[in-house]
């Protein structure tokens, strides 16, 4: 291998793990706050590209039904407590906060999706599908087992995956898609190719990082988030409800779900399945970081990138096996350096 | 507003088959302090959790006159009810400042402005706090730990400070230090539900105590009187050893 091929690969593996990173964040967050080990996280990806490979073609994408049924099934959810506790009177004004951005963004898609938008657009229009989904999920399937032990989050976790992969299946058929790239061509530095593609990948993710970075460090909600992952009673004692922070946090990964979407359509073809092995390799990037830590998770992720990008020169039939193997030496490691912290309650 | 800010009529808190608290009236009027006292496993920490909302309680829970007892712990603090629970609760790898700042989280979502200006008077009542603005709450010692949570609890504005066993585990002269401040808050016209072990110290400081044992109110009066009471003396106050010095 000579320089020119390693940089290449190099460039290569930055590329996905700067992908995965911004999953392996969404996965710390979603843990540190709920306590669910979000294996749906991938299945955001894959709604996220192929989402917007729908509007591409100027169709209306299958994910706006999704949307549509989780709204109504919430909106069912929703009236169903109010009846109980008798509080009709503010069914009004929940029907509208939980149906008007949904709906909105149905009847955007519906009559925008034909008119070819310009790209932005569309990677707007994909946000605004896949973003509400996160909450939804949440009220839906999280919020009523919240005190429930990490095995059965876990377990609903998995289920929740099953379900969405067959619903993909169903709302995008079984052909793959892939977007066109963001930025065409290139340019040589150091007698290597750096694509635009690849820049954009980089560009977005480190915003999106420090952005993330500014909101949990700047921001009240943010704190509170933090906060909520550091001590539970704790916070519920300043009036931050676990609701709250679910909701919040749920949000948060959906919309890295889609941005992870949006940037891996371009660099490879996404099916309706193909979610599950790209959020796992976040999940490896966040093993590293022990589930706690952002940092470490995000350049656990990158490490990720460039293995498997070396892998697949090497022996490229095994490379998911050696990206995927590299959790058994983390693990051990992880074991023998870091002190077990008991679970509080 | 009525004369009783907090009302607790016949609560009863149960920890799945096992009933901790078995039907406790009690009452706090606007700036008072009352004190419960009692025995390790009487039922104190439980009574406050039920009245915080952490535990589901059954009975009457009225607090300015509305019925609290189904409301969500966030709406109660929104209400101006706030509990400084004995195990403190901070967010240990989080700065004194943020801490203190979250403790106004319900206010923020209120959009309330003078979030600064409580900011600024919890620090001139806890200037050790302010020195220590930038370390982490993990690293405080127990007394400014017990600081740190009375003024992220003040953050909030309350109308009722409900505080477990604020003197557990410190140093006899920073108990003091800590009965000192509930006094000048009181001063202040904070009104106080104050659960303690130290009886001599809560008696001291309380217009109105209360006595739990085995989940039930056993006596109560005003405070003065009922360090006066010889059962209270003998049990709480250590008063059998006065013989023998």
């Amino acid at each position: 291998m000579d320089f020119q091929i390693a940089a290449l690969l190099a460039q290569d593996g930055l590329t996905n793990g700067a992908i995965y990173a911004l999953l392996a964040l969404a996965l710390v967050l979603v843990f540190g706050v709920t306590r669910v080990i979000f294996v749906p996280q991938g299945e955001f990806v894959a709604f996220g590209a192929l989402t917007l490979a729908a509007l591409q073609m100027g169709k209306t994408p299958g994910t706006v039904w999704l949307l549509l049924g989780m709204t109504l099934a919430a909106a069912v959810l929703e009236s169903y407590r109010c009846g109980r506790a008798g509080t009709w009177r503010r069914w009004p004004r929940e029907m509208l906060v939980l149906a008007a951005f949904p709906l909105a963004v149905a009847l955007a898609s519906y009559f925008l999706a034909p008119l070819q938008l310009p790209l932005w657009a569309q990677v707007l229009l994909t946000f605004c599908i896949i973003t509400p989904m996160g909450p939804l999920l949440y009220r839906l399937a999280f919020q009523p087992v919240a005190e429930a032990s990490v095995l059965v989050l876990l377990i609903l976790a998995v289920a929740i995956h099953f379900v969405f992969v067959g619903l993909g299946l169903f709302l995008f058929g079984a052909e793959g898609s892939r977007t066109p790239p963001f930025g065409s061509g290139g340019f040589e530095a150091l007698g290597v190719n750096v694509s635009n593609q690849a820049l954009w990948v980089y560009a977005v993710s480190s915003a999106l990082i420090v952005a993330l970075y500014l909101f949990f460090g700047r921001t009240i909600f943010g704190k509170a988030l933090r906060a909520t992952a550091m001590n539970r009673v704790g916070a519920r004692l300043i009036g931050a409800s676990p609701n709250f922070a679910g909701r919040l946090t749920f949000t948060l990964a959906a919309a890295l779900g889609a941005a992870s979407g949006v940037l891996i359509g371009p660099i490879t073809t996404v099916y309706y399945d193909s979610g599950f092995l790209i959020g796992l390799k976040g999940f490896v990037g966040a093993i590293i970081g022990g589930l706690v830590s952002y940092p470490i998770a995000a350049l656990g992720a990158l490490l990720v990138g460039l293995l498997e990008s070396y892998a697949s020169f090497w022996a490229s039939a095994y490379k998911e096996i050696i990206v995927f193997t590299l959790i058994i030496p983390v693990l051990l490691w992880r074991s023998l350096t870091t002190t077990h912290h008991e679970e509080e309650e | 507003m009525g004369q009783v800010l907090i009302r607790l009529d016949q609560v009863s808190v149960s920890y799945g088959r096992v009933e901790a608290v078995h039907s406790v009236s009690l009452s706090v009027a606007p700036g008072q302090i009352v004190s419960v006292i009692g025995p390790n496993g009487a039922g104190k920490t439980t009574l406050l959790s039920a009245t915080m909302g952490l535990l589901r309680a059954r009975g009457g829970l009225e607090f300015l006159g509305e019925n609290i007892r189904e409301w969500p712990v966030e709406q109660r603090v929104a209400a101006g009810l706030v509990l400084v629970p004995e195990r403190r609760e901070l967010f240990a790898d989080m700065g004194v400042e943020d801490n203190l700042l979250l403790g106004a989280f319900q206010r923020y979502l209120k959009r309330d402005r003078r979030i600064n200006s409580t900011l600024d008077e919890v620090y001139t009542r806890f200037p050790r706090l302010k020195e220590r603005r930038v370390q982490l709450a993990g690293t405080l010692s127990g007394g400014e730990r017990q600081m740190l949570a009375l003024g992220r609890a003040l953050m909030g504005k309350p109308t009722l400070l409900m505080l477990d066993e604020p003197s557990l585990g410190l140093a006899p002269i920073i108990v003091r230090e800590i009965f000192h401040i509930l006094a000048g808050l009181r001063q202040d016209g904070v009104s106080i539900l104050l659960v303690e072990q130290n009886a001599r110290a809560a008696l001291q400081v309380s217009d109105y105590g209360y006595v739990l044992e085995t989940g039930e109110v056993a006596l109560h009066g005003q405070s003065d009187e009922l360090a006066q009471d010889q059962r209270v003396a003998a049990s709480y106050l250590g008063a059998a050893r006065k013989g023998n010095p």
